[in-house]
């Protein structure tokens, strides 16, 4: 202890007793320090870097460079990582032209790059987050979800999930082959001109039923068309144009058969 | 004869006329040209032709009865219901039940069987001779109507009619009260709406209750840009006039940011954004709930009638003649929302007395 007092003076006393205090901290630190959330941290941070690179290169000319929207597209900031989940998971974005609507197409991202652009438009501002495989997968009940299908979706995706014509060249498409996790994701967020049915009005075992509902209802091998021909299952449209084309025309070419001059012996 | 030749003279003078540059015509313009010669079909004179129809109309009926077998064999064979085996797949049908299919297909041949061999046989072996059957003179001969008058009027003074005023007063009187039964009878189609279409189930202090979770919402619930669906508080689906309620209460939420709401009256009929809708097409009463969150547009699948939210529910395409009726709401004490009255104009289509 005297030794120490001794050279308590030195020149560089001042500068070792900095470099221990600095080594204490610093190894207190990378003690206690919780070091997988450090980790995590890093990489949500990296993923979100990764994704506003992507998002400069891909979507920005549209949706301006931090995402708050031009004329040609809406503001990102709110919509959440499950809308861009859906958005970019289905096609739709980026889209190929302006329109009334735009459609589901070939996937061009990598569910990884995807997973990196959501995570970079999440942190532009809180909205719904991609729903876990737990929250789509679950098995619901067929019964019930054929009636929340009816109350609060059939009226635009008609009756058998087949999609129907809405205003100006929009429509409802499909249901037929939607993953689970796109159903759960288009009624958390609302894409484009459809509502949407947040878990405060539509709750998640709600969407579950749907889900369950939906994918049973347009599955052939699950739910064939006992009659078949179902002509896409549309309604009076198809129905009625098939019946006055061709069953209609087949009567009238009988008729016609039964009427027509029958054939004579002798060339007249 | 006598007859047609009128005719002919005051329909077209100018034929029988010496006009310079007229057609003339000859003879008689509209004697009937009678049959053309028969001809023969190939079945009439060749015998080997008529055993070949006969032929072909017997295995059109043969044909019949086999199908009529086959749908008798498929019902005994094939089961119903979606279990696999018990659907095939054919195109263009797609999948489809195997007993649907066999059972209308067998039947459907049998019949059409039938009747194409009695079409067959009746253009190639059935008399084919033109006949002509004149018609009948539809007046009586002048003996029989005069046979007729004379038994008229004998009974006529045989039954006293004209004589005994009484008998004749009462019986056209009985006659003519027997109706007024009838009469009485429609009154089984009322009792008159009276005032039942002004009003609805909703009331000032009902709260708005989900109908996909059975419970009262709060306006933080409502999310911007969705959509849900209403009934009145204590209206449950297992009531027994759930349907006739409902028809005339049903109601859908949306939710725009404030500023997007152009009818200002409208925005204060709503809470914070939160507007409330009939359901009903001001039309004929079709549901609606074709809702674009982005346009505030709702459609009406009947007819296409479509409503703008934003803009107090007024009429923008279509043959709807009337706005939608906007339900005025609040919250209550308890965060809840709820209705602050009845619509104040009649939902769903017009009629003869509405305001």
């Amino acid at each position: 202890m005297k030794k120490l007092s001794a050279r308590r003076r030195h020149p560089l006393a001042a500068l070792v007793v900095l470099l221990f205090a600095l080594a204490t901290t610093g190894g207190l630190y990378a003690a206690f320090a919780p070091a997988g959330s450090a980790q995590a941290d890093s990489s949500q941070s990296l993923q979100i870097e990764q994704g506003k690179k992507l998002f400069a290169v891909g979507c920005s000319s549209c949706h301006a460079l931090s995402g708050e929207g031009t004329k040609d597209g809406p503001s990102l900031v709110g919509v959440g990582s499950a809308s861009v989940d859906f958005q970019v998971g289905t096609g739709r974005m980026p889209a190929q032209q302006p329109g009334a609507q735009v459609p589901a197409k070939k996937v061009i991202y990598t569910q990884d790059e995807i997973n990196e652009l959501a995570a970079y438009v999440a942190s532009l501002g809180a909205g719904p987050s991609i729903p876990t495989a737990e929250q789509y997968n679950a098995a619901g009940d067929v019964a019930k979800g054929g009636e929340l299908f009816r109350t609060n979706c059939a009226q635009c995706h008609n009756f058998a999930g087949s999609g129907g014509a809405l205003s100006e060249g929009k429509y409802a498409p499909s249901l037929d082959g939607v993953s689970a996790k796109h159903l759960y994701e288009a009624m958390l967020t609302g894409p484009q001109n459809m509502p949407s049915f947040p878990e405060s009005t539509l709750s998640q075992q709600n969407k579950q039923d749907i889900i369950a509902y939906v994918q049973r209802t347009t599955n052939p091998a699950k739910n064939p068309s006992y009659g078949g021909l179902t002509l896409g299952a549309l309604g009076p449209v198809t129905e009625g144009l098939f019946g006055w084309i061709f069953a209609l025309g087949a009567l009238i070419g009988i008729a016609i058969w039964i009427a027509a001059r029958t054939p004579k012996a002798k060339k007249s | 004869m006598t007859s047609q030749d009128n005719m002919s003279e005051e329909h077209l003078p100018e034929a029988h006329g010496a006009h310079g540059g007229e057609l003339a015509v000859h003879g008689d313009a509209f004697a009937d040209p009678g049959l053309p010669p028969h001809e023969h079909r190939r079945t009439d004179i060749d015998e080997h032709a008529a055993a070949r129809a006969e032929r072909q109309v017997a295995m059109w009926f043969l044909l019949s009865m086999v199908a009529t077998i086959g749908f008798i064999a498929s019902y005994v064979l094939f089961k119903p219901g979606p279990e696999t085996g018990n659907t095939v797949y054919i195109f263009p049908l797609g999948h489809i039940s195997r007993l649907n299919f066999s059972l209308g297909m067998t039947l459907g041949v049998s019949l059409f069987a039938i009747g194409a061999g009695a079409v067959h046989w009746a253009r190639t072996l059935m008399s084919d001779e033109e006949h002509i059957a004149e018609r009948h003179p539809i007046e009586a001969t002048p003996e029989v109507r005069e046979q007729v008058f004379a038994d008229f009027r004998q009974g006529a003074k045989e039954s006293g009619f004209g004589r005994r005023k009484l008998i004749r007063n009462t019986m056209i009187g009985a006659m003519a009260m027997v109706p007024l039964s009838a009469v009485v009878l429609f009154r089984d189609l009322g009792p008159l709406p009276e005032k039942k279409l002004d009003s609805t189930e909703w009331a000032k202090g009902k709260r708005l209750v989900n109908m996909n979770t059975n419970e009262p919402m709060k306006a933080s619930d409502i999310t911007v840009g969705s959509l849900t669906f209403a009934k009145p508080e204590g209206v449950e689906e297992s009531d027994e006039n759930f349907q006739e309620v409902i028809a005339k209460a049903a109601v859908m939420l949306v939710r725009m940011q404030p500023g997007d709401i152009k009818d200002k009256a409208s925005a204060g009929w709503g809470y914070e954004g939160v507007l409330c809708y009939s359901k009903i097409c001001t039309h004929v009463g079709c549901p609606i709930s074709l809702y674009e969150q982005q346009t505030h547009h709702v459609l009406c699948p009947c007819h296409q009638s479509t409503f703008d939210l934003s803009d107090g529910g007024r009429v923008i395409f279509g043959p709807a003649g009337h706005p939608l009726p906007q339900l005025q709401i609040s919250v209550n004490g308890d965060g809840y929302l709820e209705a602050l009255g009845d619509f104040s104009k009649p939902v769903g289509p017009g009629f003869w007395e509405r305001s």
